[in-house]
């Protein structure tokens, strides 16, 4: 189980080795990338990402450990970028494996859900319309509370 | 002494990223914590006392009952936008 918080890019390969690592004990290894896409029509340049240092791991672990109590997972990573992202960079990766592939996809669908409404990581939109902070989504909080 | 931290548009809002506080008994629980800051003038008494906001003691989520205590270190900040 490991969570990193970093400016620099990643590499999904280089992330998914590390999970096929566990081999042979592992059946299947599930992936999650979350990328910039473009935002106000074309007019968006650029994201900045915050976080609450201490906290962020502190939250991010124990979502990890909600997931292992729910379903049969051997390992899991979280790597969540911070600072200013472009538009297409990667934002965020988790990366779930197991015996069988209905629990990776399902901790690692249930990781996201519970990483967009609880982690603190705040996102400020770096726009040619101005530069603002954006607001939580209705949507990610009815998708947390789809796994209670 | 406690610390106090402030994110993203709160932090903003209120040009502050921190202060601290005296401990004192009269500070039981957050509640007391906001109605200390809202002295400090309208616009923290507005964002402190909104609906929206969150709070946290010692980086595990708390409300507006939860206990503080001398030495604590409580944030303040919006809801989050992560991932």
């Amino acid at each position: 189980m490991s969570v990193s918080i970093q400016q620099d890019d990643f590499d999904c390969i280089d992330e998914y080795k590390l999970l096929l690592a566990d081999a042979p004990k592992i059946g299947a290894i599930v992936t999650f990338c979350g990328l910039v896409r473009e935002f106000d029509q074309g007019q968006g340049l650029a994201l900045e990402l915050e976080h609450y240092p201490q906290m962020t791991e502190k939250v991010l672990l124990g979502i990890i450990a909600e997931a292992k109590a729910r379903w049969p997972i051997l390992n899991v990573r979280i790597v969540h970028r911070i600072g200013r992202l472009s538009l297409s960079e990667q934002i965020v990766f988790v990366g779930v494996n197991s015996e069988h592939r209905q629990a990776a996809f399902k901790a690692c669908h249930f990781i996201m859900d519970l990483l967009k409404t609880k982690a603190p990581f705040w996102k400020k939109a770096i726009s040619q319309q101005g530069d603002y902070w954006l607001a939580a989504k209705a949507c990610d909080q009815r998708a947390k509370a789809a796994w209670e | 002494m406690i610390k106090i931290l402030f994110f993203a548009s709160l932090r903003d809002q209120l040009a502050c990223e921190s202060a601290s506080l005296c401990y004192s008994q009269s500070l039981k629980n957050i509640q007391d914590v906001i109605a200390l800051l809202s002295e400090r003038g309208e616009i923290w008494h507005k964002q402190l006392n909104s609906a929206s906001v969150k709070v946290a003691v010692n980086q595990e989520m708390a409300d507006l009952h939860t206990a503080i205590k001398d030495n604590d270190e409580i944030a303040f900040f919006p809801p989050v936008t992560g991932g």
